[in-house]
């Protein structure tokens, strides 16, 4: 686990507004890759998350007075090759339905409430320790409104992968 | 890098995207190279108009449309003469050259080994799936021996391609290996690759979620090297042969000079350049 924590508040910020900033791509790539392959529901869902992320990103950009993104700090702390909050690419498949997006999404949310809390409990600074707590919160947040909404979509059929004419044959 | 200063600019990556959305497959490895290029181009900061990117034939050989940089999507395995030729011509430009292991490996594998002896000042990228993903499957150089499908069953039982150890032996003058689940450090790296002199080589592990579903697993098994790069060749060959093929990072940093041809005043007319090819 990477315990590296910003030491000042506007580092701290930085990292967290490169993580909505990684997010909002992922969604953004993952939305055009679905509608590319005509798999309409999810790329909108997709794009939703996007959305949304995009406006996280906005948030702390206003509360921080930031015109521009700063430069994301060279080592951003990430405990893996991406930020907690990024959708690994290669998690989605071209039949996948929205129940299995908002899956994703919720894990990403988990893993990003996680990595506050981690990053609360490392801090050293106060206002650094203060702001990853309140980003918790926020993430929790997030966590309970992807669960909401994970409520409301119909779980997918056991044959959701089935393509009559799939690209690789079996043997 | 180029003979020419590259001075930084405030480019952001997406200046560096086109409006063509990629048809990859959902989830492929290559979304994240692209990503990483535009990545690399925006930390060069050079103008899209001053890059070109030239690629063959295959699903990553469609890289070019999907940059707002000059691109040339041309013959099977052919990118690399392509991309040598134009960097003759046009040394001022930031020539990158991507591909796949077929197109890079097999039909233009001799390329390949020429363009490391040449030493021209290009980066060569190729997303590595060990697989022909656009033709529905068949093996390609670096698929395993075992690999059982149906277009090759019970496996080819050949001994797989070594492109680092080969760009090594070659005389390319920069090689490491990436992994397209990482596009940070894939975006850091083809950076350094662009920056440094010469040909440069960078091989990435880009997995075929379609082809090679098992290839999911790669993200759980590559890692940093645990040692930085040498100008060593040999040490390079003997550390790139006794990994396991998932150690990322730059493996070799060479100091040869890049081969830069004497260039000759052109013609003044049509009349002289057809004078010049008369028998």
């Amino acid at each position: 686990m990477n315990t590296d924590v910003a030491q000042t508040l506007e580092a701290f910020m930085a990292q967290a507004l490169a993580m909505e900033l990684e997010a909002m791509q992922r969604y953004s790539d993952l939305a055009d890759a679905m509608e590319m392959h005509n798999n309409r529901e999810v790329a909108e869902l997709f794009r939703k998350m996007s959305v949304i992320e995009s406006k996280h990103a906005a948030q702390i950009m206003s509360e921080m007075g930031w015109k521009e993104p700063p430069p994301l700090p060279a080592a951003p702390g990430w405990e893996g090759f991406e930020a907690a909050e990024t959708i690994s690419l290669d998690d989605v498949h071209y039949l996948m339905r929205p129940w299995h997006a908002l899956q994703l999404a919720l894990r990403a949310e988990e893993r990003a409430e996680r990595f506050f809390a981690r990053l609360a409990q490392a801090a050293t600074a106060e206002p650094v320790r203060k702001a990853a707590l309140e980003l918790q919160q926020e993430e929790h947040q997030h966590v309970e409104l992807v669960r909401a909404w994970l409520a409301k979509v119909p779980q997918p059929d056991p044959d959701w992968a089935h393509d009559p004419d799939p690209p690789r044959y079996d043997h | 890098m180029n003979d020419v200063g590259i001075q930084p600019t405030a480019l952001a990556p997406a200046a560096f995207k086109s409006a063509i959305k990629p048809i990859w497959c959902p989830g492929c490895g290559d979304f994240s190279v692209l990503s990483a290029i535009t990545k690399a181009l925006a930390m060069i900061g050079r103008p899209p108009h001053e890059v070109a990117i030239v690629s063959g034939i295959g699903c990553s050989s469609r890289i070019p449309a999907y940059t707002s940089c000059y691109g040339l999507h041309g013959v099977h395995g052919r990118a690399l003469a392509a991309a040598t030729g134009l960097k003759l011509a046009r040394p001022d430009l930031t020539v990158l050259v991507t591909g796949g292991d077929g197109d890079g490996y097999s039909i233009g594998g001799n390329h390949f080994l020429h363009a490391c002896r040449r030493n021209v000042d290009l980066t060569y990228v190729v997303m590595d799936n060990h697989v022909y993903g656009m033709t529905k499957g068949q093996p390609s150089p670096t698929t395993e021996p075992d690999w059982d499908s149906k277009l090759a069953p019970g496996g080819t039982h050949i001994r797989v391609f070594h492109p680092l150890v080969v760009a090594l032996a070659a005389g390319a003058n920069f090689v490491a290996r990436a992994f397209s689940g990482d596009p940070n450090g894939t975006a850091a790296l083809i950076a350094q690759a662009i920056r440094h002199p010469g040909f440069s080589f960078v091989e990435i592990l880009s997995p075929c979620v379609t082809f090679r579903p098992e290839q999911r697993e790669w993200k759980t098994q590559v890692r940093a090297a645990p040692v930085g790069p040498t100008d060593d060749p040999v040490r390079a060959a003997h550390r790139v042969m006794t990994d396991d093929g998932f150690n990322i990072g730059v493996l070799y940093a060479g100091s040869r000079a890049p081969y830069v041809p004497e260039r000759r005043a052109s013609p003044a007319t049509v009349a002289d350049l057809e004078a010049e090819f008369r028998v």
